[in-house]
């Protein structure tokens, strides 16, 4: 697409950012930059807020207090420079292309090259084959492909996941691992949320720790996980901390 | 997707084509008369000999004589035919109409239970009977919906000298309905009822009822045809309806009345030229 | 019950003779209420889904009225239609009292708030389910109404035979505003009605069979279609 180069919507900066419902403070006061290229992934214990720095990243919520800024601002059409992969997709009621090419019209592509891009976005999951398919009958883990192939479609500079492989098998799991990967090789900067520390271990460059709404800790993934720096977060690593 | 968005449009130019169609079909008018010449079967035989003549197809809106007048006097009607020769002389009085043809009569008839408690059968004078009726306080269905025959009815229990209001009980049903359920009613309830010959002929849902009271003079029901006042309501078809009056009250239209039987009877008798009627 | 049986045979001889007077009355019947579900569903589809994904002050308000029009009785209707389209009235002048068209226009006035109060129903609660994923895609709430109500297509198939249901079956609307008119505006439900007032029961029950098994036949063959559908499509 013919268009000028748009500036960079990284990095991310949040200040002082606090998120509450009703009384419950569930965000309390993060403030952290988001920069392109390391591969971020998110832990912590259950209640800690990962889910919700997710969405408030995303936008899908706004912080009660605080600023979150992008670098620039997004255009009012086209397609959207930040996307999210949830744990379980959302798709509709057509075939597997069909929800492809739904996010390609969303996202302004104009309709004669919609089709080939999705076709293009399928094959890279691995779900050409499927393409043709009603994509609610798919399986769990070609459904989360399906998810990715969306995002694909779309070439985001970031991709939130929240928690993508909780509810798939080792084997599912693996191959969305695969496609996440191939979509940060390709650019795409990568912030997910897992339970699963071996996938921390797997996927991450760069580890934020969350604890009670606050951000407790920051590092390099092999330091975070050899040698926490913080006592929470040690005891999380032994298991103590509830999941 | 493309079939279901071609299946679509498809539908909705089949609505419009379909509204518009209706819309075509000018030469028309729109009559309000009342359930009895309806029910009776006389449009039904008249009708269509009076469009082979003309090539006006006439539409019937039934009501019983009251709606029919008020449906008029909202300019919703071209031609009144209805049977209450006073509400029809105040609705030319308030200027609705043009002027008043008398078309036919038929009469009423006491319909009644045949174990007939109030002992009126094969009487000669209705109100007589009404009188036994009250007095015997059997129940007795009232169409009290401001019908030709509602009205005919009131002025029956008047010329018996009877006070409705003062006389009313658990005996005089007052329904609120046609020709037809009033005669429904009365036969679920073994009850006695005053109806035009033509509805009851045509009735089937008899029951146990039979005609008791027949023959007074004052049961004679008289009908009159009215053109409404173009100068009031602009948008009446003055000239077809006229042509509908027109061929009523010609020989044509009068024998086409003279003619329709039910059983071999006839229901109601021509009288267009009758002074007076 | 003799009445039941004459009833079913009338029904029998009616439709083996092809009665051409039946058969316009048949047909006169489903273009009325099919045209009405087309209208109908036109304007309450769409506004109950909007109900259901906007936010807006009143809106529970707007709920509950919504849902308490499904209640309107159909003599209602007819009446407010027909002083609105009498030649004494606002829209005297269209001159469409006592067509097809007027009865039209009542039935689908008198559908329109169960398909809205319903869909709104059935959308608001996929819309817990698709929002966040939507929002997420960029979809805005002025785009999220078509895409939900397509999606939701198998669910709107049974709500739209609600609203054909009640139209097919109503009497009151157009005897009001069609005046039962014959050969122009008699449809089934009015000749129900003029047949049992003639006191031919069982020709009213028979018409009354009759007319049940084509809104039977109707509803079959659209939830066929629906399950059909719904096992491609998931």
């Amino acid at each position: 697409m013919p268009m000028p180069a748009p500036a960079s919507i990284l990095p991310l900066r949040l200040t002082d950012v606090v998120f509450e419902v009703g009384s419950r403070r569930i965000i309390d006061g993060i403030s952290l930059r988001f920069d392109a290229g390391p591969r971020t992934v998110v832990l912590g214990p259950n209640g800690a807020g990962k889910s919700v720095l997710l969405r408030l990243c995303h936008g899908l919520l706004g912080p009660t207090a605080g600023r979150i800024a992008w670098n620039a601002i997004e255009p009012a059409s086209g397609p959207r420079r930040q996307a999210m992969v949830f744990q379980r997709p959302v798709l509709l009621r057509r075939s597997a292309l069909g929800n492809v090419t739904y996010a390609l019209k969303l996202a302004g592509v104009p309709s004669a090259v919609r089709e080939a891009s999705a076709m293009e976005a399928l094959r890279k999951v691995g779900l050409d084959v499927l393409a043709g398919h009603a994509a609610r009958v798919l399986s769990g883990g070609e459904q989360q492909r399906l998810a990715l192939a969306r995002v694909w479609a779309l070439r985001p500079e970031v991709l939130f996941l929240d928690e993508p492989t909780a509810s798939l098998d080792p084997g599912a799991t693996h191959e969305i691992e695969r496609v996440i990967a191939a979509l940060h090789a390709a650019g795409t900067k990568i912030v997910m949320v897992t339970h699963n520390l071996g996938q921390a271990h797997r996927m991450a460059d760069e580890i934020l720790f969350l604890h009670q709404g606050r951000l407790v800790e920051r590092a390099p993934a092999d330091r975070f996980l050899k040698r926490p720096a913080s006592p929470e977060a040690a005891r999380f690593l032994e298991g103590e901390l509830p999941w | 997707m493309v079939t279901a968005r071609r299946a679509f449009g498809a539908l909705l130019f089949g609505a419009f084509a379909f509204a518009a169609q209706a819309q075509a079909q000018a030469r028309f008018i729109t009559v309000a008369s009342t359930t009895s010449t309806e029910q009776s079967g006389l449009f039904g035989y008249v009708l269509p000999l009076f469009e082979k003549h003309s090539g006006i197809n006439v539409r019937v809106v039934a009501l019983g004589t009251g709606q029919a007048l008020d449906l008029a006097r909202r300019g919703d009607a071209d031609v009144v035919f209805v049977h209450a020769k006073g509400a029809e002389e105040r609705f030319l009085a308030e200027g609705h109409g043009v002027k008043r043809y008398p078309v036919m009569y038929n009469d009423f008839v006491l319909i009644g239970p045949k174990s007939d408690p109030a002992g009126i059968a094969g009487g000669r004078d209705v109100v007589l009977a009404l009188k036994k009726i009250q007095a015997n306080q059997s129940p007795f269905v009232s169409r009290g919906d401001k019908s030709g025959t509602h009205m005919a009815e009131l002025d029956l229990w008047k010329a018996a000298a009877i006070d409705l209001d003062q006389a009313k009980g658990p005996w005089y049903r007052d329904t609120g309905q046609g020709m037809g359920p009033a005669l429904n009613t009365a036969a679920s309830m073994n009850a006695y009822l005053l109806a035009d010959r033509g509805t009851w002929l045509a009735f089937r849902n008899r029951g146990d009822l039979a005609i008791l009271v027949e023959g007074d003079k004052r049961l004679y029901n008289q009908y009159g045809v009215m053109l409404v006042n173009p100068d009031k309501h602009p948008t009446v078809k003055k000239d077809l309806g006229q042509a509908f009056i027109d061929w009523l009250i010609s020989p044509d239209g009068q024998k086409a009345i003279a003619d329709y039987r039910i059983g071999g009877e006839r229901l109601f008798i021509p009288n267009a030229g009758q002074a007076g009627a | 019950m003799n009445t039941v049986a004459e009833a079913a045979g009338q029904a029998f001889g009616l439709v083996a003779a092809a009665d051409p007077k039946l058969v316009d009355i048949v047909l006169l019947s489903l273009r009325v209420s099919l045209s009405a579900v087309l209208v109908g569903s036109l304007v309450g589809l769409p506004l109950g889904a909007a109900i259901a994904v906007n936010e807006f002050r009143g809106r529970r308000t707007l709920i509950v009225i919504l849902n308490g029009l499904m209640g309107l009785p159909s003599v209602v209707v007819g009446l407010v239609v027909y002083l609105l389209l009498s030649r004494a009235g606002p829209l005297g002048a269209w001159g469409i009292l006592f067509t097809p068209t007027a009865m039209v226009i009542a039935q689908s006035i008198l559908i329109a708030p169960t398909l809205a109060a319903l869909s709104r129903q059935v959308v608001a609660d996929a819309w817990q389910e698709y929002r966040e994923q939507l929002r997420s895609l960029g979809e805005s709430k002025l785009g999220a109404v078509p895409t939900l109500l397509w999606d939701l297509r198998f669910s709107l198939v049974t709500i739209v035979l609600a609203g054909f249901g009640r139209a097919a079956s109503e009497v009151g609307a157009v005897m009001i505003v069609g005046g039962n008119i014959d050969g122009v505006t008699r449809v089934m439900t009015t000749s129900i009605a003029l047949e049992t007032s003639k006191g031919d029961l069982p020709l009213a029950l028979g018409l009354g069979f009759i007319l049940l098994f084509i809104v039977l036949t109707l509803n079959a063959g659209a939830y066929l279609v629906k399950e059909m559908a719904q096992r491609r499509y998931g």
